[in-house]
């Protein structure tokens, strides 16, 4: 394992606009060391990526590479290209980049040269396969060279990825959140790989949320918050917990929240189990109680929240609504049993561009806005300007289009939306994403506020924002709910060491 | 308001009211009643079809097939009065559930099948454009025609049936308003107002916009989907019935310019009061655009063959008008 540096990162910003994505990043890469990057999302680390890898200009800061004689030089790629030929590769997380689907893996692993300045002019399909040869045979890669990438499972078409980018033998590969669409099994393969590629001295930076991955391959571990970086950790045994803690943080004044508690149970949800090999849970919600769900990227939250409503089907277990069986199988029929849901990334799966306030507000609740059909505006209109006026939405009326309005009032428009009428039980899933701190706290204090009358259940990553708005927090790791939590005195070396999912430490 | 957001808004009302002035100036006779129903009626059909691929482009998709839905309704209301030897109401009947079953197929072959809608409706395009041959073997339908087994098709088309193409209603002068304009009218009316004031239509134009969020808010994005495929597909029959009604037999030659004449509108639809999206009345506006300029066009002597290159010019300007100016292309 080589200590000196091989890519060195030193106090790297960038803004969009006015907002400072990366506040100076400082970052060392050692040869033969696998360095795990990880962050909340809006950390930074796509942009961090990004930056190093071609697709956006720094804003300032130096990058360096060692070269063959073990001197730094200056390293500013002003395209993907330039660093790939500088010998920096990037994997990014959707394997369909790293791929062309429709031609066979011999073309894909060679795809490079083929495209790259002076290759011949005429097509040679042996001369193709006997590189395309030489480079799997390089990586150990076991795969039928004529075989159609679009025939491939995940785990191959990531692992033609891999093997495409280090036919380019670089020095630095980047893996951005490689495993999130693989299976345990399809990941101990790619683990393989990186062993490998470890052992010939490739420095890797690894991001990945998934602590199970981190445990395999971590050799040193760094967390970013808030656009710098917030630990950096290479003691041997390495301190899971501890870079949770610092990808998290926790800053917060506890003393805003009053935990209440509920008497009666609003949703009771029984052995449920929300993905294969999971082990099942139980929860339950009461009446004037909001509960968060935390846990990191990828634990299931998400899976969770769709099951509640309607658009996922769980692979056991009962859900109970006020004593009635609850099963619904789409989200109309969630919605007429009263259960709501904001869901994550607003951009694709809330906001309905076309159309205005108005209209993004009485969108789900159409059939109460009309009459055999027809649409009452009027009652449509005076809607939408009560729920702007309750959440503070910040226009100049109710028919601004949504891309006039910024993140937070747009995703007070969302939240207004399902608040337009009673629910039952409420859900959101990550309401807080790209969402300002004012907004944050507005969205907040509205749902505490009206929390009697439904249970209200939140699905949020960052640890400071559960303990901003819940009673209660659940914490979620592996596809279930690890650990419980009454918002008052809260043990967080525990919740921590539940949400890093390792055996429970009761000191650190 | 900036000047750019009343171009992008009224500019082509204002290109209209334009064309409108230049004709009622340079050609004699443009301004008259007669020549006003004639441009009407000249758009009625095609008009009728674009209000139907409207519905599409609303849902985000699309209908390539509108035309031979048209040619295969007006061929099969002849093959029904002529060979079969059935009453009117019988072949309207006929026509429209041919147009409700393409349209359900194309539906199903989208939403369930998953075939790109364009590809879809192009499949069921040639399909139509064949099958409809296949009865008489290729050739026209007309009272007294051959039939392949050598017997002679006594049936004709009812003076009911072609009262829709040829009956002229009074409107303050005799015989002025033929009935192809009424149904055009009273077509763009309901959709409008499906479109524009019911909660269907809404939901139409969510899906369109969002799919996802459609779903998510409770919509089955499916069903919309389907039923806007029959929509097009019931009034790209309707055309066809009015086609057939103003020919009287069914010619296996016309019809060929439906089509692309019904997308075009749909499309300049787009420009019409900044709407950047499908909508009704823009589609009709845009209807009577084309109608009113190779009305013009032709009483100011244009040749004939000009006419596809004008219609082209006119679209293309319009989407430039949609897209680049309003910015919305890009959402």
């Amino acid at each position: 394992m080589g200590n000196d540096a091989v890519f060195r990162v030193d106090g790297l910003r960038k803004s969009f606009g006015h907002i400072e994505v990366l506040g100076g990043v400082s970052l060392e890469l050692h040869a033969g060391e696998v360095t795990v990057l990880m962050g909340a999302n809006g950390a930074g680390k796509s942009t961090l990526v990004k930056i190093i890898s071609g697709v956006y200009e720094r804003g300032g800061g130096t990058m360096s590479l060692a070269g063959p004689d073990f001197a730094h030089k200056a390293f500013a790629p002003n395209t993907p290209a330039e660093a790939i030929r500088a010998g920096v590769v990037t994997v990014h997380q959707n394997i369909n980049d790293g791929v062309v689907a429709d031609l066979d893996v011999a073309t894909n692993l060679t795809l490079d040269r083929l495209s790259g300045r002076g290759a011949p002019f005429l097509f040679n399909p042996g001369r193709v396969r006997r590189e395309a040869k030489a480079v799997a045979d390089r990586m150990g890669l076991v795969i039928d060279l004529k075989a159609r990438i679009s025939d491939l499972s995940l785990a191959d078409r990531q692992m033609v990825a891999i093997a495409r980018a280090m036919a380019h033998q670089p020095k630095v590969l980047i893996l951005d959140e490689p495993t999130s669409s693989l299976s345990s099994a399809e990941a101990d393969r790619l683990f393989a790989l990186l062993d490998r590629l470890r052992e010939q001295g490739v420095a890797i930076l690894y991001i990945s949320h998934r602590m199970s991955d981190i445990r395999r391959l971590a050799d040193r571990i760094v967390s970013m918050r808030d656009g710098v970086i917030s630990g950096v950790f290479d003691q041997k045994p390495l301190d899971y917990e501890g870079a949770v803690n610092a990808m998290l943080g926790r800053k917060i004044h506890l003393d805003r929240i009053v935990a209440r508690n509920s008497a009666k149970a609003v949703l009771t949800v029984d052995g449920l189990r929300i993905a294969e090999g999971a082990r099942p849970f139980s929860l339950t919600l009461g009446d004037g109680e909001v509960v968060a769900v935390t846990g990191l990227v990828g634990v299931g939250k998400t899976a969770l929240a769709e099951t509640l409503f309607g658009v996922r089907r769980p692979l056991a277990g009962t859900m109970t609504m006020n004593g009635r069986p609850y099963a619904p199988e789409t989200a109309g029929e969630a919605i007429a049993a009263g259960v709501f849901l904001v869901a994550k990334d607003r951009a694709t799966s809330g906001i309905v561009g076309d159309f205005n306030i108005e209209r993004n507000v009485s969108l789900p609740f159409l059939k109460r806005t009309s009459r055999l059909g027809v649409l009452r505006r009027r009652i449509e209109r005076a809607t939408a300007r009560r729920q702007i006026r309750e959440l503070g939405i910040v226009c100049r009326s109710e028919k601004d289009e949504m891309a006039a309005l910024s993140g937070g009032n747009q995703q007070k428009v969302m939240v207004a939306r399902w608040m337009s009428q009673a629910a039952k039980l409420f859900i959101l899933d990550e309401p807080f994403q790209g969402v300002d701190i004012s907004a944050r706290r507005d969205i907040a204090a509205k749902l505490r506020a009206s929390a009697n009358g439904r249970a209200t259940l939140l699905f949020v990553t960052e640890l400071d924002e559960a303990l901003e708005t819940a009673d209660r927090i659940l914490v979620m790791s592996e596809q279930t709910i690890v650990g419980e939590h009454r918002n008052a005195d809260i043990d967080l070396e525990r919740l921590l060491a539940e949400v890093a999912g390792g055996p429970l430490h009761s000191a650190a | 308001m900036t000047l750019r957001d009343y171009a992008i808004r009224y500019g082509f009302i204002l290109l209209l009211f334009g064309l409108v002035a230049y004709f009622a100036i340079a050609a004699d006779g443009f301004v008259s009643p007669q020549s006003a129903v004639f441009i009407f009626q000249s758009v009625a059909i095609t008009g009728v079809l674009a209000l139907g691929v409207t519905a599409t482009l609303v849902v985000g998709g699309f209908d390539l097939s509108i035309g031979s839905v048209a040619t295969s309704a007006m061929m099969a209301a002849a093959y029904v009065m002529v060979v079969l030897e059935q009453n009117a109401l019988v072949a309207v009947i006929v026509c429209l559930l041919i147009g409700a079953v393409v349209g359900l197929i194309n539906g199903w072959l989208i939403v369930y099948m998953r075939v790109p809608d364009l590809l879809a409706t192009l499949g069921m395009m040639f399909l139509l454009v064949g099958l409809q041959r296949i009865p008489t073997e290729g050739r026209s339908i007309a009272t007294g025609m051959t039939m392949p087994d050598g017997s002679v098709a006594n049936g004709k088309f009812s003076d009911a049936f072609l009262a829709l193409g040829r009956h002229r209603f009074d409107f303050f002068i005799p015989n002025l308003i033929p009935v192809s304009v009424v149904v055009l009218l009273v077509l763009a009316a309901l959709i409008w107002f499906f479109l524009e004031y019911t909660r269907f239509g809404r939901m139409m134009y969510a899906v369109g916009s969002n799919e996802r969020a459609a779903e998510l808010a409770g919509a089955p994005v499916k069903a919309y989907k389907i039923w806007a495929y029959i929509i097009s597909g019931v009034f790209a029959s309707i055309g066809g019935i009015l086609l057939a009604a103003r020919l009287g037999r069914g010619d296996i030659a016309s019809g060929n310019n439906l089509l692309l004449d019904a997308v075009a509108a749909a499309l300049i639809g787009y420009a019409v009061l900044g709407a950047a999206k499908p909508n009704a009345f823009g589609t009709a506006v845009g209807a009577l655009f084309v109608g009113i300029l190779l009305q013009g066009l032709t009483m100011m002597n244009a040749p004939y063959y000009t006419q596809d290159f004008v219609k082209g010019v006119v679209l293309v300007v319009a989407l430039v008008f949609t897209f680049a100016l309003s910015g919305r292309g890009r959402n």
